[in-house]
C-alpha cells in the first residue's frame, strides 16, 4: 500500500465516518432540546402529576414551546411543584392554564398552556396557579364502573 | 483430588496477579499519553493506524450494521404491530442502535477485528526483537509503535460506531418501510421527534468513544506485554479479545446508569 | 594506556529475578578491535551486551563506554550514546512492514534532518557495501536468512556507528552466508573505524576474524586470549570448546539423582513383590 492511496483510504473512511454522525444528528436526531438558547423558568403546581417526566415536552395550542425542567415535591402542601424551561421568544398571561395530557391512550405525558385574556404577564420564575391535575386512567375506569353500578341500582324498583 | 487450602492459594494468586497486570497496564497507560507527541506531530505515523483498525475493519461494521438493522426491523416491527404501533418502529430502531447497540456491537466487532490485530502486529514486533532493535537505535517504541496505534484506535472506534448505527437505521428502514410497509414519513418523523440530539445520539458517541480508548489501550498493552514467543503471542490475542469484551459490556453499564439515570 | 579502550567493564553482576546470571565480569575492549565473547547457550552473553547497551541496569559494578558509566545515565543520555552504537540481532528484526530500503533509513529519517536524495544516497552505500543494492525494494519476508542478516548489518551501521554489538550473528545460517558475514563484520570494522564486540558459539569462524576472544561460563570470565593463544590453550574448558567435546568440564548431564534410582531399580531390589 503506496503512501497517497493509503491518504484516500483514510480520507475516505473519516468522511463517510463524520458523514454518519451527521446523518444520525440530522435526520435521526432532533435538536430540541438544546435548540432553546434563551429560557426563563415558570412554575406550577398539581395535585397529581401523573406519570409527567422530567424532559417531557410543554406544549400551547400543540407546539413545543419548553420542556419540564424538574419535578419535587412539596411537603408542606402535599403537592407536587413543576419546573418548566420555556423558551425565551414566548410570554403568558398571567391567567394561563396547565394541564397535564396524555398523547394518545398510552403515551407520554407533557403540559398544556392555555393562555388566558388577562393583560399582564407572567415574568420568570413566576407561578401559574390555575392548573388541572392529570387524569389518572385507573381512576377513570373505577369511577365510570361505579357511576354505572349506581345506575343500574337506582333503576332497580 | 481435592485440597482447599491449595485452592485458596491458587485464587488468591490469581488475584493478586490481577491486581499487579492492572497497575502495570496503568502505568503504561500514563506513560503512553506521556509520550503521544511524536503521534501528533508526526501524523502519517497515526494516519497509518487509522487505515489499519478504522479502514480495515468497515467491511465487517458495515455489513453487521445492516444485519442488526434488519433483525431490529422484523422483531421490532413483530412485537409492535401487536399494540398497533407499527408507525414507533423507527424510534425503536434508532433508540437501541444509537444508545446501545451501536457502540457495544462496534465495539466487540472492533476488538476482534482490529484489537487482536494490533496485538499480534506489536507482539510479533516484539517477539522477533523489532522493539528492542528499535530501542537500541535510540528510537522510543512507545512513542513510535505503541502510541500511534493506540490513538489510531482511539479515532476509528467512535466513526465506526457512527457508521454501525447508520447503517443499522438504514437496514430497519429497509424492512420495515421497503418490504412491510410502514409508512415511511411515520418512520421518519417519530424517529425524529424522540431521538434527542445530545441525549441520545452524543451519550451514544461518548460511549463509543471511552470503548475506543478501553480495546485500544487493552490491545496496546497485552502485544507490548506479551511474552516474546510464538505461543505468547497467541495467548496474548486471545486475552485482547476476552479482556475487551468484559470491559466493554462493563463499562456499558457504567456509563449507561450515569447517562440514563432519570428514566429509572 | 586507557585512552584507547572504548568499553571497560568492571565486576559486572547481574541478576535475574534473584538468580545470579552475571557475577562479576571484568573486560577492556581497546579501539579498532574485534572482540569475541563465547560461551554456552544461557551463559549470560546476551545479557552483557544488553549492559552494555544501556538495556539492562546491573545489579553491581560498572560499564564504561568513552569513559562515561552507562549504567549511571539518565534515559536521554543513553539515547545520545546509543546514536553511536549499532546492534544486529540474531534473526536481524528488520521492520517487517517497512522495505529493505526504508528499513536501512529508518535510523538516519529518525535521527537526522537530512534531505531525501542525501539519505538515498547514504542508503545505497551501505546496500553497497553488504552487496545488496538490488534488493532495496523487496519486502524482508522475501529474503533468505543470510541476506535478511546483511540488511540488518548494513542498518546497524547507517549511522557509522563508533561501537558495533553482534548478537550470535552466525546462528542459522549456511556455511556460505556464513563466511559472508564473518567477512563483512571484519571488512566493516575496519573500513568505518569502529569497534566490534560480538556475542557468538561459533568458535571456528570467530577464530578467523576476531582480534581477541573472552569465554564466559556460569556469569564469570573462564579464559582469554588472542586467537593464536587460544588455539593453543591447554585451558580444559577452551580446549572443549574448540574442539567440541561432549563432555568436560561443562558436563553433559544435568545433575539428577542416580541413574538407577530414577529407573525404580534400587527400590524393587528392596521391596517384595506389590
Amino acid at each position: 500500500m503506496n503512501r497517497t492511496t493509503l491518504d484516500l483510504w483514510v480520507g475516505f473512511f473519516v468522511a463517510i465516518g463524520i458523514g454518519a454522525l451527521l446523518f444520525l444528528a440530522l435526520k435521526v436526531g432532533s435538536f430540541a432540546g438544546v435548540q432553546m438558547d434563551e429560557s426563563y423558568i415558570l412554575k406550577a403546581r398539581f395535585d397529581n402529576i401523573g406519570g409527567l417526566k422530567v424532559r417531557g415536552p410543554v406544549k400551547s395550542a400543540g407546539v413545543v414551546v419548553g420542556r419540564v425542567a424538574e419535578i419535587r415535591f412539596d411537603a408542606a402542601a402535599y403537592e407536587a411543584e413543576v419546573l418548566m424551561k420555556i423558551d425565551a421568544r414566548y410570554v403568558f398571561p398571567k391567567d394561563t392554564f396547565a394541564s397535564i395530557y396524555t398523547s394518545g391512550l398510552l403515551g407520554d405525558q407533557y403540559i398544556g398552556l392555555e393562555p388566558g385574556g388577562e393583560e399582564e404577564k407572567l415574568a420568570a420564575d413566576g407561578t401559574i396557579f390555575k392548573t388541572q391535575s392529570a387524569v389518572v386512567l385507573e381512576k377513570m375506569v373505577s369511577q365510570f364502573l361505579f357511576n354505572k353500578a349506581a345506575e343500574g341500582q337506582e333503576t332497580q324498583p | 483430588m481435592f485440597n482447599p487450602v491449595e485452592l485458596l492459594r491458587h485464587l488468591g494468586a490469581g488475584v493478586v496477579e490481577r491486581v499487579w497486570r492492572l497497575g502495570v497496564a496503568s502505568r503504561f497507560f500514563v506513560a503512553l499519553l506521556l509520550r503521544s507527541g511524536t503521534a501528533l506531530r508526526r501524523y502519517p505515523l497515526t494516519l497509518r493506524e487509522i487505515w489499519f483498525s478504522g479502514v480495515l475493519s468497515l467491511i465487517i461494521i458495515l455489513v453487521s450494521g445492516l444485519f442488526v438493522g434488519l433483525v431490529l426491523g422484523l422483531q421490532g416491527y413483530e412485537i409492535l404491530q401487536r399494540y398497533g404501533s407499527a408507525e414507533a418502529l423507527g424510534t425503536m430502531v434508532a433508540l437501541s442502535l444509537l444508545r446501545e447497540l451501536g457502540p457495544v456491537v462496534a465495539g466487540l466487532l472492533f476488538a476482534s477485528r482490529a484489537g487482536s490485530a494490533i496485538t499480534a502486529e506489536i507482539g510479533l514486533m516484539k517477539a522477533t526483537e523489532q522493539l528492542t532493535a528499535m530501542d537500541m537505535m535510540a528510537v522510543d517504541p512507545v512513542a513510535r509503535v505503541v502510541a500511534p496505534r493506540f490513538w489510531g484506535g482511539v479515532i476509528s472506534m467512535p466513526l465506526l460506531a457512527a457508521l454501525f448505527s447508520t447503517m443499522g437505521i438504514f437496514g430497519g428502514w429497509l424492512i420495515g418501510v421497503v418490504f412491510i410497509g410502514v409508512d415511511d414519513g411515520a418512520f421518519w418523523s417519530q424517529m425524529q421527534a424522540s431521538v434527542d440530539f445530545r441525549y441520545d445520539i452524543l451519550n451514544g458517541v461518548l460511549k463509543s468513544a471511552v470503548f475506543g480508548v478501553a480495546v485500544s489501550l487493552i490491545a496496546v498493552f497485552e502485544g507490548y506485554d506479551s511474552a516474546p514467543t510464538a505461543e505468547g503471542v497467541s495467548r496474548a490475542i486471545t486475552r485482547t479479545v476476552v479482556t475487551s469484551a468484559l470491559a466493554i459490556l462493563a463499562l456499558d453499564f457504567v456509563l449507561t446508569s450515569f447517562m440514563f439515570r432519570e428514566l429509572s | 594506556m586507557s585512552e584507547d579502550l572504548l568499553v571497560q567493564i568492571e565486576n559486572l553482576q547481574f541478576d535475574y529475578g534473584g538468580k545470579p546470571v552475571l557475577r562479576g565480569i571484568d573486560m577492556r575492549i581497546p579501539k579498532g578491535k574485534v572482540v569475541a565473547i563465547m560461551g554456552g547457550s544461557g551463559c549470560g552473553k546476551t545479557t552483557l551486551l544488553r549492559c552494555i547497551g544501556g538495556q539492562l541496569r546491573p545489579t553491581a559494578g560498572k560499564v564504561r563506554v568513552h569513559g562515561a558509566v552507562v549504567n549511571e545515565m539518565r534515559q536521554a543520555e543513553v539515547y545520545a550514546l546509543r546514536r553511536r552504537m549499532g546492534m544486529l540481532f540474531q534473526f536481524g528484526a528488520l521492520f517487517t512492514d517497512l522495505s529493505v530500503f526504508d528499513n536501512v533509513a529508518f535510523p538516519l529519517r529518525e535521527h537526522t534532518d537530512l534531505p531525501e536524495a542525501l539519505i538515498q544516497n547514504l542508503v545505497l552505500m551501505k546496500l553497497e557495501a553488504v552487496g545488496l543494492r538490488g534488493a532495496r525494494d523487496l519486502m524482508p519476508n522475501s529474503l533468505s536468512g543470510g541476506m535478511a542478516r546483511r540488511v540488518a548489518l548494513a542498518r546497524a551501521v547507517a549511522l557509522d556507528p563508533a561501537l558495533i554489538m553482534y548478537d550470535e550473528p552466525f546462528t542459522g545460517l549456511d556455511p556460505i552466508s556464513l563466511g559472508v558475514i564473518g567477512q563483512l563484520i571484519r571488512r566493516l570494522n575496519d573500513a568505518l573505524g569502529a569497534t566490534s564486540i560480538m556475542v557468538t558459539h561459533d568458535i571456528q569462524e570467530s577464530l578467523v576474524i576476531v582480534d581477541y576472544i573472552y569465554f564466559i561460563s556460569d556469569g564469570k570470565v573462564v579464559a582469554e586470549g588472542a586467537p593464536e593463544d587460544i588455539r593453543h590453550s591447554e585451558d580444559p574448558f577452551v580446549r572443549q570448546f574448540v574442539h567440541a567435546e561432549a563432555d568436560g568440564p561443562v558436563p553433559f548431564h544435568m545433575p539428577a539423582p542416580p541413574f538407577a534410582e530414577d529407573l525404580g531399580v534400587a527400590a524393587a531390589r528392596g521391596a517384595a513383590h506389590v
